[in-house]
């Protein structure tokens, strides 16, 4: 089942008084339950590419339609809703929120849901035990480690149930062994519950796991490999 | 959610907090002291000069408060005055029958306000039985008169003494007695003592030819602030047609001037004070925003509506502003106690010129709860202002720039 569509996205930008053209012309499908990493050099686009998909940004022309709609004809305010219940977000660097424990940080997303208690009670206990940190349910942001603290990253993307996860260079802080760890629990939930990932990478250990990789050079699609 | 991650929120930098908070509660704290002093001072004076002589509402009849005569009294009414002892907070209806005379002692003559008054009234209104320095105070009808102590000395008489009195009374008739001098009275108002002459009402009644009449009805309150609600009750069953109604604020406008004059000035100086917190609280949030927007862009790009995030921050700033009012308020509460229950006596010649003034020397806070409201109505506008800017900067957000800041 198609889940993305990009129909000839382009997106340009002024920074400094110069036009940078981050992507010209891209078309892409992602179908539920790819494993795709988006790889390429510096400035070749990938995160620009990310925020499109994401709702992030508004692209200077195409269209990307998730789920049938087309995101960027959404309102403001209903394009924040719509990212809150369909999207995940893993960053870079872990960005949970300080003040709250693992739990709380993974509980968070399904407040703004609305969600009952009792549910969100199970359910980030249930994502917790999934990334291997049961043991570590009251542990603010500060108490754990950049591997860790990635996991509840994850954690926390998933506990809106949503369509997809975009993750932004997930592994770029962490060691090899927290980055091997990481991967194999995404792709445990890929495996096992079907959840779309797509993430933006350098790390050729990403690469290797991923079942489907799209290298960008220069905002436009050199490649487009599935394993 | 908002309550429990603002306040999680406030204590990441404690150290910011706590200079914030105690900004606030330096500002709350001194601004309660001042103006519960300057109230408390100002309302005492205010007691003082309706408790000792006018009363807090005077009834007369329409007409004397312009034209001051015994033509402009009216009839005593018994029900009337029964109907407004029974309104709330009136300790005391007190009535007077005033006019002026010539009171005379040999070659001696000066005039004076003769003062009828219902002895045993008067005195549980005002305690003018205390203001007795020589001989003793009136009783009943008796055909006696108390005389202010310089006006006794100006005329040359004593306890025991017989003065003169001629005068006009109602309707044109003469006015004209002889009385025994009962009593010396010796008030903080050197006017008083000048000029002044009390007489039983009766006995005044008769000078003046005037059975049965009155110029005022003094009404004494418990809470001479109510004034004002208090003649609007009385207006609203008496007919206006024969009769006048007027609060203290009305019959004293030179001293409602000093009072509004005395609160313009204090209130530019707690203003000046605030407003050097209210810079400093915006400094502070300032800050804090600048510090958190890549935090805000990562919130709004997670699904959180910017309203919901506007919500957090602006309870982040009511807590740290209540926090330094709870705590102002909390630490003045004592000392406003302390002193509203024991005022500080003026000596020396500031003392001395209060009295001449008619007015207690002693500085007296004032505890109404209206003083701590007042304050928490100011915390709150310095909130509701220093809020805007995190306001305008979260409806602005873009997240995909927001998330690049460090």
């Amino acid at each position: 089942m198609e889940v993305i569509a990009i129909n000839n996205v382009y997106k340009t930008y002024v920074e400094s008084e110069i036009e940078v053209k981050a992507v010209r012309g891209v078309s892409l499908r992602f179908q539920q339950g790819e494993f795709a990493a988006i790889v390429g050099p510096s400035g070749s686009g990938k995160t620009t590419l990310l925020n499109l998909l994401g709702g992030l940004d508004t692209p200077t022309a195409g269209e990307i339609t998730i789920g049938g709609t087309h995101i960027h004809q959404l309102k403001p305010s209903k394009l924040i809703d719509f990212r809150r219940d369909n999207i995940g977000f893993v960053f870079q660097s872990y960005n949970l929120i300080p003040v709250l424990t693992a739990k709380e940080n993974i509980e968070f997303i399904m407040q703004l849901q609305k969600r009952a208690k009792k549910e969100r009670d199970q359910r980030s206990l249930e994502l917790l035990e999934a990334v291997g940190l049961a043991d570590r349910v009251n542990a603010r942001p500060a108490k754990l480690s950049g591997g860790q603290q990635q996991r509840v990253a994850v954690a926390r993307a998933l506990a809106s149930k949503p369509k997809f996860i975009l993750a932004d260079e997930p592994t770029a802080n962490l060691d090899s062994v927290s980055t091997e760890k990481l991967l194999d629990i995404m792709e445990k939930l890929n495996r096992e519950e079907n959840i779309t990932f797509i993430f933006s990478t350098h790390d050729t250990r990403v690469m290797k796991k991923a079942r489907r990789v799209i290298t960008l050079e220069d905002g436009l699609v050199l490649s487009d490999v599935i394993k | 959610m908002i309550l429990k991650n603002a306040w999680r929120n406030i204590w990441r930098n404690k150290r910011r907090t706590l200079i914030t908070a105690s900004s606030v509660f330096f500002a709350v704290f001194f601004a309660l002291l001042m103006r519960s002093v300057q109230l408390g001072t100002l309302y005492k004076m205010v007691d003082d000069t309706v408790d000792a002589y006018s009363g807090a509402v005077q009834v007369h009849a329409k007409g004397y408060w312009d034209e001051k005569t015994v033509n402009n009294s009216f009839l005593r009414d018994a029900l009337m005055e029964s109907k407004i002892f029974e309104l709330v907070n009136v300790r005391a209806v007190v009535p007077r029958f005033e006019s002026f005379a010539l009171a005379s002692s040999g070659p001696k003559t000066k005039g004076v306000m003769v003062i009828g008054i219902d002895p045993d009234v008067e005195n549980a209104f005002s305690g003018i039985a205390k203001r007795v320095r020589l001989g003793d105070y009136l009783t009943d009808n008796e055909q006696a008169v108390l005389l202010g102590a310089d006006l006794a000395d100006y005329l040359g008489l004593q306890i025991n003494d017989t003065v003169v009195l001629l005068g006009q009374g109602y309707q044109g008739v003469s006015a004209a007695g002889k009385y025994q001098i009962k009593g010396l009275v010796k008030f903080p108002n050197p006017k008083i003592n000048k000029a002044m002459l009390f007489i039983p009402i009766g006995q005044a009644q008769m000078l003046y030819g005037a059975e049965n009449r009155l110029t005022s009805l003094n009404i004494g309150l418990h809470n001479n602030l109510l004034s004002i609600h208090l003649s609007n009750k009385i207006k609203q069953n008496t007919n206006l047609e024969m009769y006048e109604i007027m609060p203290w604020e009305e019959m004293m406008v030179e001293f409602v001037q000093m009072i509004k004059t005395k609160n313009v000035s204090s209130t530019f100086m707690l203003a000046l004070l605030y407003i050097i917190v209210g810079f400093g609280v915006l400094g502070t949030i300032i800050m804090m925003v600048s510090e958190r927007m890549r935090e805000f862009g990562i919130l709004v790009a997670m699904g959180m509506k910017k309203r919901l995030l506007a919500l957090i921050v602006i309870m982040e700033t009511v807590l740290i502003g209540f926090l330094g009012l709870i705590a102002g308020a909390i630490s003045s509460l004592p000392i406003i106690w302390y002193y509203a229950h024991n005022p500080i006596r003026i000596e020396g010649e500031m003392g001395q010129m209060y009295e001449e003034f008619g007015v207690e020397p002693v500085i007296k806070f004032m505890m109404e709860p209206t003083v701590f409201f007042n304050q928490t109505y100011v915390v709150l506008l310095i909130v509701l202002v220093s809020v805007i800017y995190p306001i305008a900067k979260i409806a602005s957000i873009n997240p995909v720039k927001a998330m690049r800041m460090n």
